[in-house]
């Protein structure tokens, strides 16, 4: 089993840290130190229960203020699985730090206060799922203990979570229900008799089951060539090799493949890693392929399948999640970098925002403000090599790099 | 049966992914190595990275002169043996300049002033790249680090305003001055180094195994004693016991653990076991819940 990598997501004290922690407590997976640590923490500021964010809360000022301003990254294990989970920011204001942190991940939890329900952040996390095409979505909700464990209130939230799914555009997503209380260990790890009405799994139960299959995306190979190999030594003086990471699917010793941008076509020779030869490449490794023929290939260029190619253009439309605090403007000159690749890019049009409430769009936009979505039009110096987003993460992703700061303050989904 | 290790597969393609970025993003990268289990793994996964060509970096000892003797001489071999270049810079060097105070008492430890060791030979060799063995999984405050993690040209870490990095997309474009830590073990835990280093069946320093040591009881941790560097008081009596480190830095700030765990199969059950974390055995970390968020906005690797 590869390494699960979950995102959780929820507004400020809806108890995200307190689940995490109750994970490790109940799996035996915080150390005595630690341990012990939060315990002296908890009873130095007075409190009458284990304060588990204080595990995660790694900032000196995410434990002054009591938030979480960045993604941590919890590690844990049980018989079948390595997991990750990315702890994320709820607050509003640090959303581009939640979208890093669901980036990289096959699943998600949403958490939902029992008492408030479905509130304007559950619709802000649900849509940031759906847009970045998260698979396994679990709805927890928390709190339980605060509302005698009510079956009446968590199908209320059941039903008003449902309306917001009648809104997505991604419709493989499955979602599970699951209510819990993170602070008392009900349905966290272990199955509660707190809510016999409930007759599900436990969170911990439903992710260990999770098909591997069916949540990492599987397409079409891309391979995009990150470094070029050229040992010149005795051994090795013809030895030429593509490094790079494969996507999507995988490749194989003999297979026919085109290199882009060149067009030029090749077969594949040979597939190594370290010095092993392979048959096949398997998705998400990182191989050094050789060609049958001597062609130039360089840093940036994407080897895929003969009759098997990606979109080639200059232009673009995505949805785009801008993360600075300087507004994006019509006409304004970036770095847009599509995997490895770093093209120079214009701002051609800003079609509308997008209200994450799921509340509709809002057009005649001049600029974009600090997590604002919107659909943007980019135009290119030269052609990258792209498929939608929605049928390959990898592919039709990318990143906005400011030249004037460097920084990366956006990142968008082809469409 | 062949333990399943298919996870500990795909954190390693993920590393070498990232070792590959660094040596096609920045014109002058660095691996800094320390002697540890940890960097002694990323050399490993450079070899692979790169395979056949040779590693395109040198490896960057920042040397407190307070290391284990066992650790100095498997560096040398190490280099020699894998054909790499090794540059070693002195806190030493940095102490008899004036640039750093050496702390005195119970508690003294090289570990602080190497920052500023560090910063100097970044500077003098114009790195831009420095890759370090750092883990998520150490302590929280590393728990919160980018892998490409920019610093300013005062080697400082703005961990309030850290770059967006999302999918697999690195992005190492930096200003003239700044430079990037890039940390490729981020996601992997002191559980799966130990089980990589089982798995690759690679060389480490002795004392990572168990070995009888002469030692000192202080505040519940084992301090090894008579090497003529860690501080003891004359009423802190010397024992000689079965120990051996789970983690090694300066020697004044790493403790030993007891331990029958004489070959890699038993440390790695030993680890699978362990109910203390490895940073528990650091006297740097407990300092203050904050040691180390301050340490790297000082500029600590």
């Amino acid at each position: 089993m590869e390494v699960l990598k979950i995102a959780t997501a929820g507004s400020v004290d809806d108890g995200k840290s307190t689940l995490i922690g109750r994970i490790l407590y109940d799996t035996k997976s915080l150390t005595t130190d630690k341990l012990e640590a939060i315990e002296k923490t908890s009873k130095q500021r007075g409190y009458d229960y284990l304060d588990f964010s204080l595990a995660t809360d790694g900032l000196v000022a995410e434990r002054e203020q009591g938030i979480t301003i960045d993604v941590a990254h919890i590690y844990f294990s049980t018989k079948k699985k390595s997991y990750i989970i990315a702890d994320t920011p709820g607050h509003v204001e640090y959303t581009r730090n939640m979208v890093t942190g669901a980036s990289t991940s096959q699943a998600s939890i949403i958490l939902i206060d029992a008492r408030k329900g479905v509130i304007e952040q559950t619709n802000r996390h649900f849509f940031i799922n759906n847009l970045l095409r998260i698979k396994d979505v679990v709805v927890a909700i928390n709190k339980m203990d605060l509302v005698d464990y009510s079956e009446e209130t968590y199908n209320k939230i059941k039903a008003d979570f449902s309306e917001l799914m009648s809104k997505r555009d991604y419709q493989d997503q499955k979602i599970t229900f699951i209510p819990v209380s993170a602070l008392k260990g009900d349905n966290v790890v272990n199955k509660s008799d707190n809510m016999p009405w409930y007759k599900g799994e436990a969170l911990l139960e439903h992710l260990e089951q999770l098909d591997k299959a069916d949540i990492f995306n599987v397409g079409t190979p891309r391979f995009p060539v990150q470094y070029v190999i050229r040992p010149k030594t005795e051994d090795f003086h013809d030895y030429r090799g593509y490094a790079g990471k494969v996507y999507g699917g995988n490749l194989s010793v003999g297979d026919a493949i085109v290199v882009l941008p060149s067009q030029t076509k090749s077969k594949i020779k040979a597939i190594y890693f370290y010095d092993e030869k392979y048959e096949t490449a398997s998705r998400r490794s990182s191989v050094t392929i050789t060609l049958e023929n001597d062609i130039n290939v360089s840093r940036g260029d994407m080897i895929v399948k003969e009759g098997d190619l990606p979109t080639i253009e200059k232009q673009f439309t995505a949805n785009v999640c801008w993360m600075d605090s300087n507004q994006l403007t019509a006409g304004t000159k970036y770095v847009v970098q599509h995997g490895i690749n770093k093209v120079l890019a214009k701002v051609e049009r800003i079609h509308h925002k997008i209200n994450p409430d799921y509340s509709g769009i809002e057009s005649d936009v001049s600029g974009l403000s600090v997590n604002d979505i919107a659909k943007v039009t980019f135009k290119l110096n030269k052609p990258i090599f792209y498929d939608q987003f929605k049928n390959h993460r990898t592919n039709g992703s990318f990143i906005i790099i400011d030249p004037q700061s460097n920084n990366t303050v956006g990142a968008g989904f082809i469409q | 049966m062949k333990k399943d290790t298919s996870h500990i597969n795909s954190l390693e393609n993920e590393a070498i992914y990232i070792m590959r970025e660094v040596a096609a993003q920045f014109e002058k990268p660095v691996l800094l190595f320390s002697g540890g289990k940890d960097s002694i793994t990323l050399v490993r996964l450079a070899v692979k990275a790169f395979y056949p060509a040779k590693v395109p970096f040198p490896l960057m000892h920042i040397d407190t002169g307070h290391n284990f003797p066992e650790t100095i001489e498997f560096r040398g071999r190490l280099v020699k043996e894998l054909g790499l270049e090794l540059i070693v810079r002195n806190v030493q060097d940095s102490i008899d300049e004036g640039k750093v105070k050496e702390e005195s008492g119970r508690y003294a430890s090289r570990n602080m002033l190497q920052t500023t060791t560090l910063l100097d030979a970044i500077e003098e060799f114009k790195f831009d790249a420095c890759i370090g063995g750092a883990r998520r999984d150490e302590e929280k405050a590393r728990a919160k680090e980018r892998i490409f993690s920019v610093r300013d040209d005062f080697g400082q870490w703005d961990e309030k305003n850290q770059r967006p990095e999302l999918f697999d997309m690195l992005n190492g474009d930096i200003d003239h001055g700044q430079n990037v830590r890039v940390f490729p073990i981020s996601n992997w835990t002191e559980l799966d180094v130990w089980s990589y280093i089982e798995r690759e069946n690679i060389e480490i320093p002795s004392i990572y195994f168990a070995h009888k040591r002469k030692v000192f009881l202080r505040d519940g941790m084992i301090w090894s004693a008579d090497d003529g560097i860690v501080y003891r008081d004359e009423h802190e009596e010397v024992l000689e016991e079965m120990v051996r480190f789970r983690t090694v830095g300066d020697m004044s700030c790493t403790a030993a653990v007891l331990s029958e765990a004489s070959t890699i199969t038993k440390v790695v059950e030993e680890i699978r076991d362990s109910t203390i974390s490895e940073r528990g055995a650091r006297i740097d970390d407990k300092r203050s819940e904050a040691a180390m968020e301050k340490r790297k906005q000082q500029g600590y690797f």
